[in-house]
């Protein structure tokens, strides 16, 4: 699939610990800060050092929602790179490579660069990546000032290296320069105003939305891919006067946090899989005692250690039902840099007025990537506080777990007179107490599911059911949750324009399902299309389940486009299946027409059939 | 304001605990020992894990809180680090702290953080009814060990001693008088402290006997500064010594750790991070 206009995806691709992730992370930064919207993705293997890594970044005049499919620019470091992605390549791609990969001369334009040469040549052989780094400032027509001082901000900690560095980006730049002078075939114009921006990665973006919540309290484990968004926080949260504990496991992390949120701090915890699995018992009791909690997952590939450096969607079911017992919670699924950034605002927001476990469903792709990204602006509603008692209610017969009609009752924190109360992990009464009693335990589960409920009002409030674009009321629909939405519109544009009607929804909370919006979107579907990048089908399933009856009543088929690899969907994945879709229905309708047009030729002779039989006069055998 | 009694501090709540069991010493002890630093009740807070004597919040009127099994120390060090203000004292039995919940002793101490963990050691799990726990001697005939248990008991005050916990102390529920001065000193102490309460249950794993013959308070002239003595006083399985081994005072605490990073982190606001992500 050719990419739409204006965008060149550029990947480079080489052993980990060579610098490959260095170049292309500051080759974004470079290109970001020369005007252009960059989308990043990177894919490293599990060990620290060795394995073939991949960086991949799109860089466009216009907005950019996904890292892009073919490569139109590869960086080969190293033989490796051209044997595992030669295929996965635009037709002319350009290949940026060092002098000693072999890239054999076909369909492809080579552009040899003597990179390692080069670096031998300045007595810096570990600079062979910047020497490619000067290499593809000159191709992109980047400004080499611009490149320099980023340099040298970028790599301020290692200053013993930083001016060879600087060199080999020289050299690179002026080699390139003197040896290929005409236009490269993929730079873009450079717009003239460069407009403002952040440079965002989910991670940073979750670590931001937290402090921005009022966040004062963290406690978590090392866990990839989770572990950027926990060092920004320990960078952080010190000076915005909270406090940051590095745990000895996640059962720590999770039962600190919540002894943190007792005594009435906003409390963050962040894992992946293997992390969830451990925390879901404590994530029971944040949800029995009702403590606010917010857990941040970042998704990688499973089961058990899986491939902890790729990304899934795989959790879901951990996230919407893990533990034993029913433990009322909410799931919020982020859709892009930005979104992480919102939605961990508001999942503290709904964990402290709503006294509940809230986890942020994100995963490594969305997490780790980075993205120029306008200022995030305020929140649509800034962070709610914690219900409290009035000095009345302290004053009197105060009750921590009353029933209510909303099923919220007020909490205190230790220090408050009068408001001394038991959190039980126990069935308990509205004191607190353990009652074990069958009436009492089915009312308080009642209480505790309602909070779910009630806040679907607040939800709608805040605009946070649902994202829909696309043909409204089109026959045929796309549904999905998380970070594949950027493929989704990318997808959703290309058939707008292809006169190809589809709409598309995003639901904002998977707990609870924004249903309203849901059975509205399938109200007018004769099929969707659910795509989700793990094994299973998960969401797809959810929907199933969950929406059987508006599906059965309409007839809307439900598609699901599966994926489970360790890295995101392609465009044209995506594409190819919603077209696959409607062609399965254009099939399917020729056959119920086909059997339509029977029945209509058969009714039409049944006069004559009928006639003919009484000329006949009949048999009676 | 006048003197707070022991009974003050007592909950609405009626003990669960089996009669004669030794956790309604402990109680008595605590609500004594909080009487006797006079400490309002609203700035006290008490966690717990899952056993017999993880019940215990609920007979208090403190704030209180029943976790999950074995994850009391991390529960407690929360409060704390969320309330400095708050006096915490952590709960829980033999099988919560040293068996499920073991791991996170090591890092309580390590972290010094300012709280009282109390653990209520009857050498059996009673709320399941009489299953061997880690600090079972070897060879205890059970229902779960028809053949004897085949494991060695744990010595927990030479382990927190080896984790350099930094106050260490054992008692005895027959000796409540004892105990309060213990939990006295222990709530008082600025920093972690763990205490061994040899608290037997009377209805799976009657000890009272032998420890009202084994047990003798620690040797007259023991210097709580001396690890060493303190290890070679620990490793004295015949004899149980009670009181206070080992006790180091001039720790920082965790919370006085965290507001020196505090102090080294430099000034920032939301608004100047975003202004440093800017291209």
């Amino acid at each position: 699939m050719e990419q739409p206009d204006a965008t060149v995806v550029v990947r480079i691709a080489g052993e980990g610990g060579e610098g490959t992730i260095t170049l292309g992370d500051l080759f974004t930064r470079i290109a970001a800060c020369s005007g252009l919207e960059i989308y990043s993705f990177r894919t490293y293997s599990a060990e620290i050092r060795g394995g073939q890594v991949m960086y991949q970044t799109r860089l466009g005049i216009d907005r950019v929602m996904t890292e892009g499919d073919e490569a139109n620019v590869l960086v080969a470091m190293n033989q490796q790179a051209w044997i595992e992605e030669h295929e996965d390549l635009c037709k002319n791609a350009a290949i940026i490579h060092d002098a000693h990969v072999q890239v054999p001369n076909d369909s492809h334009q080579g552009f040899p660069i003597p990179a390692e040469a080069i670096a031998q040549e300045l007595e810096w052989a570990r600079g062979k990546n910047f020497v490619l780094l000067g290499a593809l400032g000159w191709f992109f027509r980047l400004d080499l000032d611009v490149a320099a001082d980023l340099v040298r901000q970028q790599m301020r900690h290692h200053p013993e290296s930083l001016e060879k560095n600087l060199a080999a980006l020289r050299r690179g730049y002026t080699f390139a320069q003197q040896t290929y002078p005409e236009p490269f075939p993929f730079a873009l114009d450079l717009p003239d105003t460069v407009e403002e921006r952040i440079l965002l990665s989910g991670a940073d973006a979750m670590a931001l939305g937290a402090l921005a919540a009022g966040c004062d309290f963290y406690a978590g484990y090392p866990i990839t891919p989770a572990t950027p968004t926990m060092e920004s926080l320990a960078r952080y949260l010190p000076a915005f006067g909270g406090k940051y504990v590095q745990v000895e496991d996640e059962m720590a992390a999770i039962n600190m946090a919540i002894g943190a949120s007792f005594a009435g701090r906003r409390a963050l915890t962040a894992t992946s899989g293997p992390g969830l699995s451990l925390m879901t018992e404590g994530l029971g009791l944040a949800s029995m005692a009702e403590i606010p909690l917010v857990l941040i997952n970042v998704q990688r590939a499973g089961p058990s250690t899986g491939l902890p450096t790729k990304t899934s969607q795989g959790d879901l079911f951990l996230s919407l039902y893990g533990g034993h017992g029913d433990a009322p919670r909410f799931v919020l699924a982020p859709d892009s840099v930005k979104d992480c950034y919102f939605k961990t605002i508001y999942a503290f927001s709904l964990a402290e007025r709503y006294q509940m476990p809230v986890i942020v469903l994100s995963d490594q792709a969305m997490a780790s990537r980075q993205a120029t990204t306008p200022l995030p602006g305020e929140p649509w509603n800034g962070p709610l506080a914690r219900l409290t008692p009035t000095p009345e209610e302290l004053a009197g017969d105060y009750q921590r777990y009353a029933f209510t009609d909303t099923g919220l009752s007020p909490m205190t924190h230790p220090g408050v007179p009068g408001g001394m109360y038991l959190a039980e992990s126990l069935e308990h009464n509205a004191y607190g107490y353990p009652d074990q009693t069958p009436g009492n335990h089915e009312q308080m589960m009642r209480k505790r599911a309602r909070k779910v409920e009630t806040a679907r009002e607040m939800l709608a409030d805040w605009r946070m059911t649902s994202r829909r674009w696309g043909d409204r009321g089109a026959p045929f629909g796309i549904m999905g949750w998380g970070s594949t939405r950027g493929a989704v519109r990318e997808v959703t544009k290309r058939l707008q324009a292809q006169g190809i009607h589809v709409e598309a929804i995003y639901p904002h909370t998977l707990l609870p399902m924004p249903d309203q919006a849901i059975v509205d979107f399938l109200s007018t579907k004769r099929a969707i299309l659910v795509p989700e990048l793990n094994f299973s089908g998960q969401f797809g399933r959810m929907v199933e389940h969950r929406y059987y009856k508006e599906l059965d009543e309409r007839n809307v088929h439900i598609y699901q486009r599966k994926k489970e690899q360790g890295v995101p969907f392609k465009v044209r994945e995506i594409y190819e299946a919603t077209l696959e879709m409607i062609d399965e229905e254009r099939k399917l309708w020729n056959k119920e027409h086909g059997e339509i047009a029977r029945i209509f030729d058969t009714v039409q002779r049944l006069g004559e059939a009928s006639g003919t039989f009484e000329k006949d006069g009949g048999h009676c055998d | 304001m006048t003197k707070p009694k022991a009974n003050d501090y007592r909950g609405d709540v009626k003990p669960i605990w089996c009669p004669g069991c030794g956790d309604h010493a402990v109680l008595t002890a605590v609500m004594r020992a909080l009487a006797q630093l006079e400490l309002p009740r609203e700035k006290i807070a008490v966690a717990s894990g899952i056993g017999c004597s993880s019940r215990f919040p609920a007979f208090l009127k403190t704030y209180g809180i029943h976790g999950i099994h074995g994850r009391v120390l991390p529960l407690a060090t929360g409060i704390k680090l969320g309330s400095p203000e708050t006096t915490v004292i952590a709960v829980g039995g033999d099988g919560d702290g040293f068996s499920i919940g073991g791991g996170h002793i090591p890092h309580a101490a390590r972290r010094n953080v300012d709280l009282t963990y109390i653990v209520m050691d009857n050498s059996i799990y009673g709320m399941t009814k009489g299953q061997p726990s880690p600090t079972s001697p070897e060879g205890v005939v059970s229902r779960a060990s028809p053949y004897g248990t085949q494991e060695r008991p744990l010595n927990p005050l030479l382990m927190a001693l080896s984790y350099d916990v930094s106050f260490i102390a054992r008692c005895f529920s027959g000796k409540v008088r004892e105990m309060t001065e213990i939990f006295v000193q222990a709530l008082q102490h600025p920093g972690f402290s763990l205490i061994q309460v040899l608290s037997p249950c009377v209805t799976f794993y009657n000890t009272y006997g032998h420890y009202n013959e084994v047990t003798q308070p620690l040797p007259e002239g023991h210097d709580p500064g001396d690890r060493l003595s303190a290890i070679q006083l620990a490793m004295n399985t015949e004899t149980q010594y009670l009181g206070i081994f080992y006790r180091d005072e001039d720790r920082p605490t965790y919370n006085q750790r965290f507001e020196a990073v505090q102090a080294l982190a430099p000034e920032t606001t939301l608004d100047a991070i975003f202004e440093s992500l800017k291209r």
